[in-house]
């Protein structure tokens, strides 16, 4: 097996006097989609979080390319090529489509190449290109904030809860972005509770509870054993079919 | 067929009152720049009238170049610094002492060339001192205390008392009288066959100082609305964690902003000198409650509403200095009261993320 791209070790992570990551043990591997499932408090977006330095790191290691970014500051992890889409989406909405990728090349100017082929993975964000990125509806804001997570090449990308909230078809076009970014071999470590939206797209899978990694390995392993996921995730296969 | 009529006046009225809600609604603060500009034409003649209003603006373009920085670093890092009152003081003075003492011959020379000179001398000279200061004012007193109200208040305070002292160490404890430069003494004095606002007499320096302030403004505004630094700038006012998490340092940018705002704060001190013609090293704190007025009633954080903002608070004091000056005093706050009372969080408020 290659080497992972980012491997977490025994991380543990405090938000203000709470202990919300107990020793978190995760890899993912370079090249591939991994789904982060678990039940709501479980910690994954605080492991998200801590990745990109935005959670202080009270013990543990983070490495990213076989090298260390514990204790790193954001801006610095970022620019190590680790893009972050929270589970907020951080739309500047008062900025527009424009102004908010333009801040995401972070480069330079964007390539009118890259920016076309974003366009075709989400044409909203074509037509509303001068609009104020608050006017957008709730699946096209999803949309711009993964827009700006891979206007530039990245090597890893984070992404918290992409569907939350969102309806069903448009559900259907951020999985076919997903596809699409797949297909280009993208590094994809991804926090989901949607479990069908998860298991159409991601090729490994960790799930944690109460701030540890419990389960880790295949999807098609998770996704074939309902007995598996009635033990991690609570879930009935028959129910979100 | 009169029905018929009727029904239509009655819809063009209906069309008309939606329209205008929906403009106090949407632009309130031109709504409010339009009413406070219309409604003292009932109680004094148009001339009157209109050297108030350039007066007025005259002021309220100064306080805006005051109160530009202070809004931007509480926009942007929520920082609460009530030492920006000694950074104008400090522009005063370094102006003054380019006016007074290093140029005076030029700035008393009347040919146009050489006063531009000595002014343009002047406000760079200003803008520099109160930058550097800012930068070991953000490095040293502001940057330990990021996140914490209460300290801020209490150690911006105490560094401008600092700042203050070190005035009256380097420039003496005394008033110092700065005249304008021979060129923007008087006033300019309307044709009597020009309509309507015939006669109207109008200073040269506050003239001037409208043309520097809309300057100022047009610059101000064309790098947050064009450059990158700009939308940098207002990205990091809605969130600082997603600037950082597109790898900008933020704190490299307020530091950045920290520096023009203490160096605005100078120019505005510099402006401000000539138009007083007295500077005391107190004058910063003096001017900073209209500098708190104007950042409130615009919206914390937001330049377009601070520019609206300073503009009413300085047609205000005009319009009431002359109406009825017993009421001068309060006008500016009951301006701010009223204002917070109709819109909560100002004029223009910036959304955070």
């Amino acid at each position: 097996m290659a080497e992972p791209i980012l491997t977490l070790s025994g991380v543990h992570a405090d938000i203000e006097q709470y202990h919300i990551l107990h020793g978190v043990d995760l890899q993912v591997p370079r090249g591939e989609l991994t789904v982060l499932l678990g039940r709501n408090g479980a910690g994954k977006s605080t492991t998200l979080r801590t990745i990109m330095g935005l959670t202080r790191l009270r013990r543990g290691e983070v490495r990213f390319n076989g090298a260390s970014i514990s204790g790193m500051p954001t801006p610095q992890i970022a620019r190590k090529g680790i893009a972050f889409v929270p589970e907020s989406m951080g739309i500047f909405a008062l900025l527009s489509v424009r102004e908010n990728m333009s801040l995401a090349a972070s480069s330079g100017p964007i390539d009118e190449g890259r920016l076309e082929w974003v366009f075709g993975l989400f044409p909203p964000l074509k037509r509303f290109w001068n609009r104020p990125a608050g006017n957008l509806s709730g699946g096209q804001k999803q949309m711009l904030a993964i827009a700006r997570a891979i206007i530039e090449p990245r090597e890893l990308l984070l992404v918290d809860e992409p569907t939350k909230g969102l309806a069903p078809a448009i559900i259907n076009d951020l999985a076919d972005a997903f596809e699409e970014l797949k297909e280009q071999q993208a590094s994809i470590l991804l926090v989901e509770q949607n479990f069908n939206f998860s298991r159409r797209l991601g090729q490994s899978v960790a799930v944690m509870d109460d701030g540890r990694i419990v389960f880790a390995g295949q999807m098609a392993e998770l996704a074939g054993n309902e007995d598996l996921q009635q033990e991690l995730l609570g879930l009935s296969l028959g129910a979100h079919q | 067929m009169s029905a018929q009529n009727d029904t239509l006046d009655q819809e063009v009225v209906r069309g008309f009152r939606q329209r205008f809600a929906n403009f106090r609604e949407h632009r309130p603060h031109l709504f409010l720049l339009a009413l406070m500009i219309v409604i003292p034409w009932f109680f004094m003649d148009l001339a009157t009238w209109f050297t108030l209003t350039v007066s007025g603006l005259a002021m309220g373009l100064m306080l805006f170049i005051m109160a530009s920085g202070m809004t931007l670093t509480f926009g942007l890092m929520s920082v609460l610094n009530l030492g920006h009152g000694a950074f104008i003081s400090l522009g005063a003075f370094s102006g003054a002492t380019v006016i007074v003492f290093w140029m005076n011959d030029l700035a008393g020379s009347g040919s146009l060339g050489a006063t531009l000179l000595a002014l343009l001398a002047a406000f760079v000279f200003a803008m520099a001192v109160s930058g550097s200061l800012g930068l070991l004012f953000e490095r040293f007193v502001v940057r330990p205390v990021y996140g914490d109200h209460l300290k801020q208040i209490l150690v911006t305070v105490g560094g401008a008392i600092i700042i203050m002292e070190l005035i009256h160490v380097i420039w003496g404890p005394s008033e110092i009288p700065v005249p304008r430069p021979d060129l923007l003494r008087g006033a300019v004095i309307l044709d009597s066959t020009v309509p309507l606002i015939g006669g109207a007499a109008v200073e040269t320096y506050r003239l001037a100082a409208v043309l520097l302030g809309l300057l100022v403004y047009g610059v101000m505004t064309w790098i947050i609305d064009r450059t990158k630094a700009g939308i940098l700038i207002r990205a990091g006012v809605e969130s600082t964690e997603m600037v950082e998490i597109m790898g900008y340092r933020i704190k490299l940018l307020f530091l950045g902003v920290f520096i023009a705002g203490s160096a605005l704060a100078g120019l505005g001190g510099a402006m401000w000198s000539m138009y007083q013609e007295i500077i005391t090293a107190h004058m910063g704190e003096t001017l900073m409650i209209s500098v708190i007025v104007v950042i409130i009633l615009g919206g914390l954080g937001s330049i377009k509403g601070c520019f609206y903002g300073a503009i009413l608070v300085g047609l205000i004091n005009l319009y009431i200095g002359f109406l009825a000056p017993v009421f001068a005093a309060v006008a500016t706050v009951g301006l701010m009261v009223g204002i917070l009372m109709w819109r909560p969080q100002g004029l223009i408020p910036v959304i955070k993320v």
